[in-house]
């Protein structure tokens, strides 16, 4: 980042300097507005929005819509369980089994290793398609309607397996490896004592990569777990999103919301609710997700 | 016999090693070789069995007819040129603005407000498309931000937006763009740090202006990033962004001529229409184009440039 402060820079006009920030800063309004649109529609009264459409602030603050989601919010927690069951679950079992895959590949002394990397990058380049996959896993590993189908499908990734193992070949010294087998120590004790603590910031950045696109999951709970009895976060939004009913069961809540029942509003709260957590973990994951971008861009 | 041999021996040595592989080579084998192989099933008409062999086998070989009924449908056409033309925008748009964007992030002194930029340009992408299917509809519903604009200014009626195909390809592109402009921007803006900031020093020292050190610098040291993007892009030019094509139109069927695409197609007729034998058909179709592209694609990149070419 230092060159970004070469000398040639400071010669920059001041003209120049006030154009590109005001480019930037209205571009990052774009990015950043949009959510706030959201928060601020959360926070309206249902009848306002109705009437005077959505605004940035809102012209009655209320929590109703809140109120109206965590009051029927069994649906709700369950879906947060599913999310961060599998998101969970399914990157700590993938980077492993991923790591475990790409470690062999990475020592030059195994000699098919260059075999079992065409294994792995074949699957980069063809893809067998959605209707195969369907039959897959609901007849030949029958975990339809179960909460496998939200973890075992995309569990592992051709790339990243491949991106583990450049990590691998690249900065595990073979000299330690050697030693410590000269000292006894099996092939698992080797991989799981050293290669992977040395390894931690291509886990970080795979395991980082792999949390976002479950939580951010709603396809696999669409395709394979649709009898709307597991609902993760964002398969339930998506069906909110097409019809609210779905979480408002209970004919007494009516009475408790004089400014009627909300039903954009709960939308939009229920996509804050979602949202949250990637909020809150931004500014700790986005220096090991830019980070990541910049290892994947590099071809290995 | 000798080379059997070989592999046991092989195999021993190296116990350990195929054991900590053994997961995921079956996990692989299972979610990806398995349906490579089951592609076979766009040539036979569907009848499920009571397990997966058993649908294989019992489901006869129709030969091309799948394909011919698929080819009959103007869907093939549409879903064809919807997936192919919005990535080729996509592609186009996306190079054009990533790069400017990591030029001109460059230039900014303020390291705080470089990082604030940044972090703001990658947030959308940390939003899933349900999430942005909303943040769309905020905007563009009935009652809609830009409705509420247009109406405070004296518009008569709203904009209909989700029933008028008009509008869709300008907001699918420009959402698509707004997605991923951050990420690429971030990719490109890594290799232009890496560039020797003496190339620089020494174009100022021949009085090169700014404008002149972009097109004689940055440019040509951007050209392996560009054409590592670009490849991977055109590798799925056949893939429909799912998540974007599926949530953001919110299902308007008076949309489906300029936003159903490949992908989203297929899961129709799979699960909604029960056409499973079209989504079979279509779904081939994708996967056998989708690897000739990306194998022509690469064929030729390799003939322009051998040290650009991805494998």
């Amino acid at each position: 980042m230092k060159t970004r402060f070469a000398a040639y820079r400071r010669r920059s006009p001041g003209v120049f300097q006030i154009t590109i920030n005001a480019a930037f800063l209205i571009y990052s309004a774009i990015c950043l507005g949009p959510l706030l649109l959201v928060l601020g529609c959360s926070l309206s009264r249902e009848s306002d929005v109705l009437s005077s459409g959505y605004r940035l602030i809102p012209l009655n603050f209320t929590t109703d819509a809140y109120r109206f989601l965590l009051g029927n919010g069994r649906e709700l927690f369950q879906a947060y369980f599913y999310t961060v069951f599998s998101t969970i679950a399914g990157t700590a079992l993938g980077v492993i089994i991923m790591a475990a895959l790409a470690y062999p590949m990475s020592r030059k002394d195994f000699r098919p290793r260059n075999k079992f990397s065409f294994y792995v990058y074949l699957t980069m380049l063809f893809n067998g398609g959605m209707v195969p996959l369907y039959l897959v896993y609901t007849q030949l590993i029958p975990i339809k309607n179960s909460i496998l189908a939200l973890i075992l499908p995309n569990m592992l990734g051709g790339f990243y397996t491949l991106l583990m193992k450049n990590f691998f070949a690249q900065n595990i010294p073979e000299s330690v490896v050697e030693s410590a087998e000269i000292d006894g120590a099996t092939t698992y004790r080797i991989f799981f004592t050293m290669v992977l603590p040395l390894s931690k910031p291509v886990l970080v950045t795979v395991g980082l990569f792999s949390a976002i696109a479950y939580w951010n999951d709603f396809f696999r709970n669409m395709l394979l777990a649709n009898n709307g009895i597991i609902n993760n976060l964002q398969y339930l939004l998506y069906r909110i999103t097409v019809q609210i009913q779905v979480i408002n069961q209970n004919p007494d809540v009516a009475a408790s919301f004089p400014g009627g029942i909300p039903n954009e509003t709960a939308r939009m709260a229920m996509a804050i609710l979602v949202v949250i957590p990637i909020a809150v973990l931004f500014p700790l994951i986005q220096k090991h997700f830019v980070r990541g971008l910049v290892a994947g861009a590099v071809k290995g | 016999m000798k080379n059997n041999q070989g592999f046991l021996y092989e195999l021993k040595k190296h116990r350990a090693l195929y054991i900590l592989m053994f997961p995921g080579l079956l996990l692989m084998f299972i979610n990806n070789y398995i349906p490579m192989l089951g592609t076979v099933i766009a040539f036979k008409r569907i009848t499920y069995g009571k397990n997966f062999f058993e649908t294989y086998i019992k489901s006869p070989f129709v030969g091309l007819k799948n394909f011919e009924f698929f080819l009959k449908t103007n869907y093939a056409l549409i879903i064809t040129r919807n997936t192919v033309l919005f990535n080729l925008a996509f592609i186009v748009i996306g190079l054009i603005l990533a790069v400017t964007a990591a030029i001109c992030l460059n230039e900014v002194l303020s390291k705080k407000l470089f990082k604030f930029y940044q972090s703001s340009m990658i947030l959308p992408n940390m939003l899933s498309w349900v999430i942005i299917s909303l943040i769309v509809y905020s905007f563009i519903a009935d009652k809609g931000f830009i409705n509420s604009l247009l109406t405070s200014f004296g518009g008569k009626e709203s904009i209909q937006f989700y029933n008028e195909t008009k509008y869709w390809p300008f907001i699918i592109i420009a959402v698509q763009a707004w997605y991923f402009l951050g990420t690429s921007a971030v990719i490109y803006l890594s290799t232009i740090t890496g560039i020797n900031p003496e190339l620089y020093e020494s174009a100022v020292m021949d009085g090169a202006n700014k404008w002149q050190q972009v097109w004689a610098i940055t440019i040509p040291m951007l050209r392996s990033t560009m054409i590592f993007m670009v490849m991977v892009s055109l590798g799925n030019l056949f893939v429909g962004n799912f998540g974007l094509f599926y949530n953001v139109p919110r299902e308007s069927g008076l949309l489906f001529d300029v936003t159903n695409v490949i992908d989203t197609y297929v899961y129709r007729s799979l699960i909604q229409t029960g056409d499973i034998e079209m989504a079979a058909a279509a779904s081939f179709y994708q996967s056998v184009v989708g690897f000739v592209i990306v194998l022509v694609s690469n064929s030729i990149i390799r003939l322009v440039s051998k040290e650009d070419a991805v494998f």
